[in-house]
């Protein structure tokens, strides 16, 4: 299912795709996490790899975001192998931001993402009034211009998660990555990030993700990537891709798959051992 | 290429009101030319406040001695413009003096302030590198074991010479033992303070069991002093703080991103893990001509920094402060080593009773705000 999905991808159905992966085998201290992987990402939409813990979700990402050098195989970027561009003339294309990044302590919001501008700036042209006003814009965009001058160990986590995400936008890319950018927020600063995320990609960019909330995958993504043991066992969009086997065998989790009553995109509702109505389980689900 | 428009910018087109109150959110920036950068007046103020306060510090450790020569004289005969006998005193007698302080002040805190930065830690400072215990150690084993080849060797190198080798010796130790796929900054400082505690136990042991003549010049050595500096160890420190304070300054645009950690700054187009390596390494040299200048002085390197951080109100040690406290703190203990007190003090007695109180204060007066 999922090799049919890359080939449609690749065949141009919905545009070429600017980033993918061909055969990568990455992993850490001679351990292979991910062995032989291909995927291509689309672009224009949000993707989002899920999958259980210790998948290789977050070592795909950092592999497609040249953190990560594969053993073997390669990472594509516009054509040319990521490994062989100059990772300044990378970070003029592809925007990365890692997991739960931490500022220096006393760091203003303005001057974060003022960092953004780097990979655009040289020895002697530090700063330009481009950058500042690709900054103001940034900041403006993401909805932390008021906080400018205030230091961002001051903030609140989901505040603070905008001010990461301006930075990256800063740096002027129309490819982003995010690793987990909801980790420790809870889930209303979830949505006001993630809904930020979406107005980027509405703009034009192409996003891709790693999230732990299935739901919120769901809800937010035009293209899922379903990882298990290192390899894709899905790509697709969600409601293709979003059933209840495909839920079972990917994290071994009982779900019943419904529609959301607000959203255009399927619901997980996950089935537990209490607290559940057994004569509202679907028989099937009830025999496994 | 790309079935989508390549955008390379920020939209714009949502953006009517960039700022509620509006007022600009970020920093003017300032252009000469190509060159171009971020206008920092308070940054820039307390830097050069400070660079005034070392040039006064520096004339006054000249002017005072048995032969106590006014500011006026001093600055006028540094101009070139003063009579033929201060001319002597001043410059034959006095200036190696104040110039190895500066010269080690400033490679000490620039030192502290690439290891601080370095290592996110301000616990970093270049002593935990290894270099002082290294340096220590070695000169210590030289001074208290007569005879045979530690005789030979003081007397082909000289102390300081041996000191050193023996000091960049242990910081190379801990930096390729730290090594791995890159330097992490905690590893570092977990290794560089294994070397350094093993350095000080053969210090040590070597003090314990050595003649009690011996020991009392070991301890002198050990304690930091700016005593009986020639011109000639001056130029040749001065000249390596030079040349490694020019690569540091080539280096410190690329190091800016990394304070946001190894991945942001990767993100952003850094090789960090390069860019760390020749930053480290200068560190140690830096730490390296100190110790050979001045011996092991300690404090300035750790304190300097941290000072420098909050007097010019920035998150991250700023080089060029960090440099100029650091001469501030040395030429001034320095001083104060030589008049306020009854007794002549080795310089590095002083500095770690100055810098720690005020460092101290200023994390207090921090808290009460």
């Amino acid at each position: 299912m999922s090799a049919e999905f890359i080939t449609e991808i690749e065949s141009g159905a919905r545009g070429l795709a600017r980033l993918a992966a061909k055969g990568v085998t990455v992993g850490y201290g001679g351990r292979n996490v991910i062995d032989g992987l291909d995927v291509a990402i689309p672009p224009g939409v949000i993707t989002t790899i899920i999958g259980p813990n210790g998948c290789g979700k977050s070592t795909l990402l950092r592999t497609l975001t040249r953190l990560l050098k594969p053993a073997s195989g390669s990472v594509v970027l516009d054509g040319e192998d990521i490994a062989r561009l100059k990772t300044r003339d990378v970070a003029k294309k592809l925007g990365l931001l890692p997991q739960a990044p931490v500022a220096p302590e006393g760091l203003t919001v303005a001057d974060l993402v003022a960092r953004g501008r780097h990979p655009h700036q040289s020895w002697l042209r530090q700063w330009s009034s481009d950058d500042a006003g690709v900054v103001e814009r940034a900041l403006a965009l993401t909805g932390v211009a008021d906080l400018a001058d205030r230091p961002v160990d001051s903030l609140s986590g989901g505040q603070r998660q905008r001010v990461w995400i301006s930075m990256t936008l800063a740096q002027g890319t129309d490819l982003l990555l995010l690793d987990e950018p909801t980790t420790y927020l809870d889930l209303a600063h979830a949505i006001d990030v993630l809904d930020l995320v979406d107005d980027l990609h509405e703009s034009g960019r192409t996003v891709v993700m790693v999230l732990h909330d299935l739901n919120l995958a769901t809800r937010y993504s035009d293209n899922l990537i379903v990882m298990r043991a290192g390899s894709i066992l899905a790509q697709g969009h969600p409601r293709d891709v979003i059933t209840a086997e495909l839920l079972d065998e990917a994290f071994g989790l009982r779900a019943m798959v419904v529609d959301d009553p607000v959203g255009d995109r399927p619901l997980i509702v996950p089935i537990g051992r209490t607290h559940v109505r057994l004569d509202q389980v679907p028989a099937e689900e009830c025999c496994k | 290429m790309s079935g989508t428009p390549v955008r390379t910018d920020v939209r714009t087109d949502a953006v009517t009101d960039v700022r509620a109150d509006g007022k600009r959110s970020v920093a003017p920036g300032v252009r000469l030319g190509q060159v171009s950068f971020v206008w920092r007046p308070w940054l820039v103020c307390v830097t050069l406040l400070l660079a005034a306060a070392v040039f006064l510090v520096f004339c006054l450790s000249i002017g005072v001695g048995e032969f106590p020569i006014g500011l006026p004289q001093v600055v006028r005969t540094i101009l070139g413009r003063g009579e033929r006998v201060d001319q002597f005193v001043i410059m034959d007698l006095r200036m190696p003096r104040a110039l190895a302080g500066l010269v080690v002040g400033i490679a000490l805190g620039v030192s502290g302030a690439l290891t601080q930065s370095i290592a996110r830690n301000p616990l970093a400072s270049p002593d935990i590198l290894g270099i002082t215990g290294g340096a220590g150690a070695v000169s210590v084993f030289l001074v208290t074991v007569s005879g045979g080849a530690a005789a030979a060797v003081e007397s082909t190198l000289g102390l300081s010479a041996a000191a050193l080798a023996g000091g960049l010796g242990t910081g190379l130790l801990v930096y390729f033992l730290a090594w791995r796929r890159g330097i992490d900054g905690f590893r570092l400082i977990l290794i560089g303070i294994s070397v350094s505690a093993v350095m000080e136990a053969i210090t040590t042991w070597l003090l314990v069991t050595a003649d009690i003549k011996d020991v009392a010049r070991a301890q002198a050595w050990l304690v930091g002093s700016l005593d009986n500096r020639s011109w000639g160890e001056v130029r040749i420190a001065l000249w390596c703080t030079l040349v490694i304070l020019a690569v540091v300054a080539c280096a410190a645009f690329q190091f800016k991103p990394m304070h946001l950690g190894d991945e942001v700054a990767a993100g952003l187009g850094v090789r960090y893990a390069m860019v760390r390596a020749v930053l480290l390494l200068c560190a140690v040299l830096l730490a390296g001509v100190a110790v050979s200048a001045a011996g092991p002085v300690p404090f300035v390197a750790l304190v300097a920094p941290q000072v420098a951080m909050r007097l010019a109100r920035c998150p991250t040690p700023p080089m060029v402060a960090s440099g100029m406290v650091g001469a501030l703190l040395l030429i001034g203990a320095d001083l104060v080593a030589r008049t306020a007190l009854p007794i002549t003090l080795p310089v590095g007695v002083v500095t770690a009773a100055i810098g720690g109180p005020f460092l101290v204060y200023l994390l207090v007066r921090a808290n009460l705000r």
